[in-house]
């Protein structure tokens, strides 16, 4: 693992009037990691991310990114790029007008920017001289993105990147992302799509009501997360369900929403990985045939609802 | 938390990153990419540059004028007339159209398309944006009114000519004097102008997305236009920003009216300072971090409204205890002396035209004796309701001439003199001259009186 932190932060706080947005937080983000975001609406992230952007300052706390303390003047440090709420993008410009108006805040010689290969990284290059207010959801974020890589950041921040992008725009997306980590640039991402999180991420924070309930590596997640259901489709059901029955640790769902599409090849259960695990190889020696195993939701959707719940029942 | 990162070094503790915000150079610039992308805001560049350029020709091609604008019965005669009619209808309407189009979108712009975070993480100072999206809207509409000028001075000089032109005292202002000073006015109304992008600016950013920040400079200007229609005493006149959008005429008379014009400009930019410093403040102390929130709120009457009306009141006080102008600024005394002044450069004209021996004005001793309502209601203050009795001498003739006008008196200090007999004099709108006829100079005219108490 990276050991230089690209952002800390301890104990810090925001109030918005009554509202206690952030609870003296700790944040930890390793160099060069693509670091998750997540909880409900209202938790606080929008809010942190702001702090990191420089949108906002905090009430109490240290916050410290990129070596640089965070001072009262709001300000992000150079080198943070990204966007919270949406991309800020001009719809009367065209996308390489766009781009071409931030190289020119940031120094740049717009010709020798980078704008036709930030373009052609997130799949924007044939509709470059099109008006952005034509574009899609999806083409902002896109373009969004494009945006904060045309500054060279070391960390990024986005909110919601994968929002209305179809799968071949998400591709896109995810390996802009992951090729950026590789080169050591820090991305901090917000979503509410635990697929994406998992498909890039190495840590998350999850934040409910304005305070940490978790931070770590997603697998730490699922391994401290306490049973999940599964998906289990084999060659002969029947067989693997009695199988299922006498496994230690295992239960089985019924009436679950996971079998409720008619498809009988399938049933639904409980358990640890570890009892999991004796059930595969169980169900094995009886010859059945394993066609399908898979979470009926993501270990990090289950840690997170877990986890969220329960900080919102206190 | 993540234990192992826990004490682990900061990325480049060495060299620490120190938050630099953009120059305000480049934000400036930015600023006038955005400001020229928009549609609206090119049509309105295109119809400046061509529009009063191509309606001066027009007018000037039609045998009538728009007699009722000032200067409006001149644009036969003089190519800088319709300048001045553009000047006229541009303190009216366009200019308030302009602040508004511009300034008064210049904030609200960023509300609409959710690109305030974006800008101030790319600039990363509130007051270069502040600076520079003021700057960047000035740039606009000083662009907007150099384009009415110009584009008003060329189709006037094509379409008429390079001729001398009538003041509004009767005295004739050659070419270049005439050009000086037509000049001089458009550069006395971007007072008022930037008196009107700030209250603009003002209203974009305590607005937010709402169309009453675009709408206000618009409402504001128009608003002191029909105030200045109104009865009122002229510290109160005074007091309005817009009052420089007037004032210029006081230019067009000899010597000038000079007072009401400068104290005008002071206003305005009195009020351009106050509107920027207000619109500044709420700026800066606004949430970014709170999309839902665009400022409009408690602070629009805190930060807004009431500090201008605290200007308004202020200039009204200053105004009337510096002038002592408490009054309607219209008395009898006034309009005999300027009716009197008047005709006397007027008649001296018309002799001229006639071929006659050339006279002064001093020979023809000119006296006025100005009453209204027949002298029933005190004789003071507008309406529509002065009749002046002209008396003149030719040096040679023993009879003293005599002249009726009817006059009708804006509160604005503004009137027009129609003349009603003798027939010879000033009955007829043409005079006949050995070349044919042309018009009469004394059948009508504009005349001014100097609001300010003349000492």
């Amino acid at each position: 693992m990276d050991t230089t932190v690209a952002v800390r932060g301890r104990g810090i706080t925001k109030i918005f009037g009554d509202v206690v947005a952030l609870d003296h937080i700790d944040v930890n983000v390793a160099q060069g990691q693509i670091h998750g975001l997540v909880g409900p609406n209202g938790a606080g992230k929008t809010t942190l991310l702001g702090l990191l952007l420089g949108l906002s300052v905090a009430d109490e706390g240290r916050l410290e990114i990129l070596g640089a303390p965070v001072g009262r003047a709001l300000a992000a440090p150079d080198g943070v790029s990204g966007f919270v709420d949406g991309p800020g993008l001009y719809p009367t410009l065209t996308a390489r007008q766009n781009l071409a108006a931030l190289a020119a805040l940031r120094y740049r010689d717009t010709r020798t920017a980078g704008i036709e290969e930030v373009l052609d990284q997130v799949g924007l290059a044939e509709v470059a001289d099109d008006k952005v207010r034509g574009f899609s959801l999806g083409m902002r974020q896109r373009l969004g993105l494009a945006a904060a890589l045309l500054t060279k950041p070391r960390l990024l921040v986005l909110d919601e990147p994968a929002n209305g992008l179809d799968p071949s725009g998400k591709k896109h997306v995810h390996g802009v992302l992951n090729r950026l980590a590789a080169e050591g640039t820090t991305v901090i991402l917000s979503s509410h799509r635990m697929d994406d999180l998992e498909a890039l991420c190495s840590e998350v924070t999850i934040l409910a009501t304005g305070r940490v309930v978790f931070s770590g590596p997603v697998a730490k997640l699922s391994d401290e997360n306490r049973e999940l259901d599964y998906r289990l489709r084999t060659s002969d059901t029947p067989a693997a369900l009695a199988v299922a029955l006498e496994t230690p640790g295992i239960s089985v769902i019924e009436g679950s929403d996971a079998v409720a599409r008619g498809d009988d090849s399938v049933i639904v259960v409980r358990g640890l990985v570890s009892a999991l695990d004796e059930l595969v190889s169980r169900v094995v020696r009886a010859d059945i045939a394993v066609r399908e195993l898979a979470p009926v939701v993501s270990p990090l959707e289950a840690a997170f609802l877990a986890l969220t719940e329960q900080e919102n029942g206190r | 938390m993540t234990a192992t990162l826990a004490e682990a070094p900061v990325v480049d503790e060495a060299r620490p990153a120190a938050a630099r915000p953009v120059p305000l150079s480049r934000v400036y610039r930015f600023e006038l990419v955005k400001q020229f992308s928009p549609w609206r805001v090119r049509v309105l560049i295109l119809l400046c540059i061509l529009g009063p350029g191509i309606l001066i020709f027009g007018i000037n091609q039609q045998s009538t004028l728009p007699s009722d604008t000032l200067f409006g019965r001149e644009m036969h005669a003089t190519g800088w007339a319709g300048s001045l009619v553009t000047l006229g209808f541009a303190g009216t309407w366009a200019l308030p159209f302009f602040a508004s189009a511009v300034a008064g979108d210049v904030f609200a712009s960023e509300d609409r398309t959710g690109t305030w975070r974006h800008l101030l993480v790319a600039i990363r100072s509130h007051r270069r944006i502040f600076a520079a999206k003021a700057l960047a809207s000035l740039t606009v509409l000083l662009l907007l009114v150099t384009e009415l000028f110009a584009s008003s001075v060329i189709g006037g000089l094509i379409a008429v000519g390079d001729k001398p032109l009538i003041g509004l005292d009767g005295h004739t202002l050659g070419p270049g004097n005439a050009a000086g000073t037509v000049l001089l006015a458009w550069v006395c109304v971007l007072a008022p102008t930037l008196a009107l992008a700030a209250v603009g600016l003002l209203g974009s950013v305590a607005f937010g997305r709402s169309p009453m920040g675009l709408l206000l400079p618009m409402i504001v200007g128009l608003g002191m236009q029909v105030a200045q229609m109104l009865p009122m005493p002229v510290a109160v006149r005074l007091a309005f920003p817009g009052y420089a959008f007037i004032s210029w005429n006081g230019l067009f008379t000899e010597p000038r009216q000079l007072g009401p014009l400068l104290i005008g400009i002071a206003v305005s930019l009195v009020w351009a300072v106050a509107a920027s410093t207000l619109a500044y403040l709420m700026f800066v102390r606004r949430d970014f971090t709170n999309i839902t929130n665009d400022g409009a709120g408690r602070r629009v009457l805190t930060l807004g409204v009431l500090p201008m009306l605290g200007v308004f009141a202020a200039t009204i006080g200053v105004a009337a205890a510096s002038t002592g102008a408490t009054s309607s600024g219209i008395d009898q005394n006034k309009i005999q002396q300027s009716v009197a002044t008047v005709f006397a450069h007027l008649y001296r004209l018309q002799e001229q035209e006639l071929n006659r021996p050339p006279l002064t004005e001093a020979q023809l001793q000119t006296s006025a004796s100005c009453v209204k309502s027949e002298g029933l209601v005190a004789q003071e203050g507008p309406g529509n309701d002065w009749r002046c009795t002209v008396s003149w001498h030719v040096p040679g003739v023993t009879l003293t001439g005599q002249a009726i006008y009817q006059l009708d008196v804006n509160p604005n200090g503004r009137y027009i003199a129609d003349g009603d007999g003798p027939q010879e004099v000033n009955g007829f709108f043409l005079v006949h001259t050995a070349d044919g006829d042309i018009p009469n100079p004394l059948w009508q005219f504009d005349g001014n009186v100097d609001l300010l108490p003349t000492h």
